[in-house]
């Protein structure tokens, strides 16, 4: 137990505990301190001075951030003092962040301008210094603007606890700067993580937000949007809409309002990505194929394997992901049942992932010589398009989702969150492996936020080592755990970003451990309500198996792909003006 | 002597860490001794980077025995431990050989590093920064390298003048002296006299009281206070560097824009108010009318809400001269 004690916060006595930053006693009892740098995820940098706070007996004023709590301590958090170098240092950091508000990643929501409007800071006496600075762009997936930076290096950090270290600090004092590495041997993996630690919006999806009427635009096509799994349960916060609340049925409404006509599930791909994947786990459980089998619906940690790990390649399932796998559907079966022309359908993901608008460009996912997938829009852009239409989710009636393909199990609504992949497969394999109905359905171990989550289960006369991890970083340990002891598991789920797709890089900002529990909480909430929730018992996976998918090489061209060592593709550098 | 008493003995002397910080060396020691570690360090701090100020080099010229005798005393009280001696660059080339000669002699864990970075690694948790080949960027204190300092141990850090004055100590040879840096005088050079004197009486005593309307910046040639001729009844402080300036002669912007440009040069960039801060105070004074108002306010975040002792020591001689000598021209 830590020790309780009491302090005083602005003449309020509260109670506070060892260990505890005045930063965090202060929230916990709702006295709000701005702070930039400062990010629940990371270490305490106290970089930006913002959150300073007086404290009795000190001299110069202490950034709440780094100052832990002391028995008796008397702080006060809104003085003229505190007001006057916040103030000050809110001016400096203005004049090195080159603002952009209506195209930014943190819209209402940025703190930044929130400080500036409490102090009333109008005019900025110093000239941008960093108006011409470069703005980078990373493969197909995300922006760098470092024209915005504000130096805090919340992304270097973010970049290198993901075990990439793509982004690094470069010069020192005022010449300092964040810059993509030049090194050969580090290559993005678009996880989009440095976009959601970023407090200034230096970083974004690619057009983010200047194409994102672009899809709905096309003449002559049919448009068809598919969202994923996690969407349902984040998109709601850019609406006032409470934390982790599932909104399927308004999001489809919102959709639709777009003008577009057919709605269809991501989580539905999931559902034929689980039974494939179980097939697959089985195959290889019996000797036909190597272990540990490793997930790959997240293609962040697809590049990551690919680039810094290409000796893992045959470890990865060669079955694609969800959306991918709709999407084929939707330009194949569902087309021709619908008698249109597969090339003059679109067909929009909405996401959770900057990783998955590289994801669509992989050429060998083509079928018939077209994509499957045309276009991806973040969570965000979705709702930015949404709000320019007018179109508030909070107030719109719910609309029921299209037929056939938006009907998922259970199992692929939690594909969302860390463990899904896994547990949802798990529940498929046990009934096929055992041949009888699943009493217990829950696979309790592999859920939760922790980073690395390790159970054994017993199916039949198999005993399963399994992994589920959320951030490259971690997965990286496993690797090289995987290095010294190459069965020391069977199956291992990795998802690019924390918490999973609920907390990817397309997701709402702001974002935190409490969000991404409430945003997966929700999803888990869906699976329970559903009267389905194994993938195989879904019977439009089960009619689409009879009716389409009943030959192998269909099978194959629709649900599988395959992988191969990537070298690096580093960045290139914007002309001013084109992003 | 055991270790106890040796510390007893320190703190006793009333010695205080010479390196500019003013922390009590016994009660540092106390705390490396305490900390609960299989591994722990010790870290003479040579980088001396301070401008004017050259009374550690003047040390490990005169006195390499004793300040290795001082580490000596260190190891043997701390235990579990090895020593580095980290040296700016040219004070490794110029005592490098002598110094590893009396540690071979002596058979002594101690290693010679050579400062990679600038001023900054004066600062303890930055210099550690280098030894462990990391970016030149002061660390979030707690922990104090006391508690964890270099790879993650426990680690006393000293400057070359306290380690100096810890052998005197115990050799029962310590007088209450300093080393003083004497700049912009008849006989300037480093002198070793009492820690009382104020800075007139080590003006006087060493012969060099100015014939001419002079202030003297105090305490480091950077960050160290203006004063003026009559207010010299105090103690020089810091790093024991006074600077003699003529009034007449000496023009205040050009002086400003000199520590500006050290300033600049030397900050890390770590935090806003330095970084942002000192780039800003360097286009201010290349106004041809210097914009008050902003001048102070840049100061004011400088020395209220720096990261690190650097950032907070830039304000304090602006201030100083601004207020006194810039206003009684």
């Amino acid at each position: 137990m830590k020790k309780k004690f009491q302090i005083i916060i602005n003449g309020k006595k509260i109670q506070a505990f060892e260990g505890q930053t005045v930063f965090q006693a202060a929230k916990k009892h709702g006295i709000e301190i701005p702070a930039f740098c400062y990010h629940s995820d990371l270490k305490i940098k106290a970089n930006c001075r913002i959150c300073v706070v007086e404290i009795k007996g000190i001299k110069d004023l202490q950034t709440s951030c780094s100052v832990e709590v002391k028995p008796g301590m008397e702080i006060m958090t809104d003085t003229p003092r505190i007001r006057k170098a916040r103030r000050i240092n809110l001016e400096l950091i203005f004049a090195q962040h080159f603002e952009e508000c209506n195209d930014c990643v943190w819209e209402s929501h940025c703190q930044l301008l929130k400080l500036a409007k409490k102090q009333r800071l109008k005019t900025n006496r110093f000239i941008d210094r960093k108006k011409d600075f470069p703005v980078y762009q990373f493969g197909d997936a995300l922006i760098f603007d470092s024209s915005k930076c504000i130096d805090c290096y919340n992304c270097v950090e973010m970049c290198e606890k993901q075990g990439v270290g793509f982004l690094k600090t470069k010069n020192r004092g005022v010449h300092l700067k964040i810059v993509p590495t030049k090194d050969k041997n580090k290559d993005c993996i678009y996880c989009g993580q440095c976009i959601v630690h970023c407090p200034a919006g230096a970083f974004e999806g690619v057009g983010e937000f200047e194409e994102i009427e672009k899809p709905f635009q096309q003449k002559g096509k049919l448009v068809v949007v598919q969202f994923a799994p996690s969407i349902r349960t984040s998109i709601g916060e850019e609406f006032n809409i409470p934390l982790g609340v599932p909104i399927t049925e308004k999001l489809v409404a919102g959709i639709k309002k777009l003008g577009v006509e057919k709605v269809f599930d991501v989580s539905v791909g999931a559902d034929f990505t689980t039974v494939e994947e179980s097939k697959e786990l089985i195959k290889r459980l019996e000797g036909k194929g190597k272990l540990p089998m490793f997930t790959s619906c997240c293609p962040a940690w697809v590049k990551f394997v690919e680039f810094y790990f290409p000796e893992f390649i045959t470890n990865l399932t060669s079955v694609r992901s969800p959306h991918i796998i709709l999407g084929g559907l939707i330009k194949t079966f569902w087309a021709k049942k619908q008698g249109i022309d597969p090339k003059k359908i679109i067909v929009v993901s909405i996401m959770p992932c900057v990783a998955k608008k590289h994801e669509i460009t992989r050429k060998e996912l083509k079928i018939n010589g077209l994509f499957p997938v045309d276009y991806v829009l973040t969570t965000r852009e979705l709702a930015a398009l949404l709000k320019k239409k007018k179109i508030d989710l909070k107030k719109i009636s719910p609309r029921k989702i299209d037929t056939p393909l938006g009907f998922p199990s259970g199992a692929g609504i939690i594909y969302g969150a860390t463990g899904g992949v896994m547990e949802s497969a798990l529940r498929t394999a046990s009934e096929e492996i055992t041949n009888k109905p699943l009493k217990k359905l829950e696979f309790k171990q592999v859920r939760g936020m922790d980073g690395v989550k390790k159970a054994k289960i017993k199916i039949k006369n198999h005993l399963l080592k399994l992994v589920v991890i959320n951030g490259t970083g971690q997965a990286k340990k496993i690797l090289k755990e995987l290095k010294i002891n190459p069965l020391a598991y069977d199956y291992i789920e990795v998802m690019a970003c924390p918490g999973g797709c609920v907390g990817g890089g397309g997701q709402p900002v702001p974002v935190n451990l409490e969000i991404r529990e409430k945003r997966a909480k929700g999803l888990y909430k869906v699976d329970r309500r559903k009267n389905i929730r194994l993938a195989h018992q879904n019977p439009i996976v089960q009619k689409i198996y009879k009716e389409f998918l009943n030959k192998e090489e269909k099978i194959h061209t629709v649900c599988h792909t395959k992988y191969s060592q990537k070298k690096k593709q580093g960045f290139k550098i914007l002309p001013p003006g084109q992003h | 002597m055991n270790p106890q008493n040796i510390i007893k003995k320190i703190k006793d002397s009333g010695l205080i860490g010479r390196g500019g910080g003013e922390f009590p060396t016994g009660v540092k020691w106390e705390m490396v001794k305490k900390a609960l570690a299989k591994k722990k360090y010790i870290i003479c701090n040579g980088s001396e980077g301070e401008p004017g100020t050259f009374k550690d080099g003047f040390i490990l010229h005169n006195y390499p025995e004793e300040l290795i005798k001082g580490i000596k005393i260190a190891l043997k009280t701390i235990g579990h431990g090895s020593a580095y001696i980290y040296l700016r660059k040219d004070y490794y080339q110029k005592f490098k050989e002598s110094l590893k000669k009396i540690i071979r002699v002596n058979n002594l864990p101690i290693k010679i590093f050579k400062k990679q970075g600038g001023y900054l690694c004066g600062e303890e948790t930055t210099l550690i920064q280098d030894i462990e080949g990391k970016n030149f960027i002061p660390q979030v204190r707690p922990p104090y390298p006391p508690e964890k300092g270099l790879w993650d141990c426990p680690t006393l850090v000293n400057n070359v003048e306290t380690f100096y004055y810890i052998a005197q100590i115990i050799q029962n040879k310590y007088k209450k002296t300093r080393f003083y840096s004497l700049n912009g005088v008849k006989n300037p050079g480093v002198y070793e006299l009492s820690e009382k004197l104020s800075i007139k009486q080590v003006l006087e005593k060493t012969n060099n009281w100015p014939n001419f309307n002079f202030f003297v910046q105090a305490g480091g040639g950077a960050s160290g206070r203006i004063l003026l001729s009559k207010e010299l009844n105090q103690k020089t402080g810091g790093v024991g560097t006074i600077i003699v300036y003529n009034l007449k002669k000496t023009n205040p912007t050009l002086l400003m824009k000199k520590w500006v440009d050290f300033f600049f040069k030397e900050n890390c960039g770590k935090c806003v108010p330095c970084r942002e801060g000192v780039y800003r105070l360097k286009q201010v004074l290349n106004q041809k009318r210097i914009n008050k108002k902003i001048l102070m306010d840049l100061l004011f975040v400088l020395d209220q809400t720096s990261f690190c002792p650097f950032g907070k020591s830039v304000a304090l001689p602006f201030l100083t001269l601004t207020k006194k000598v810039v206003q009684s021209k």
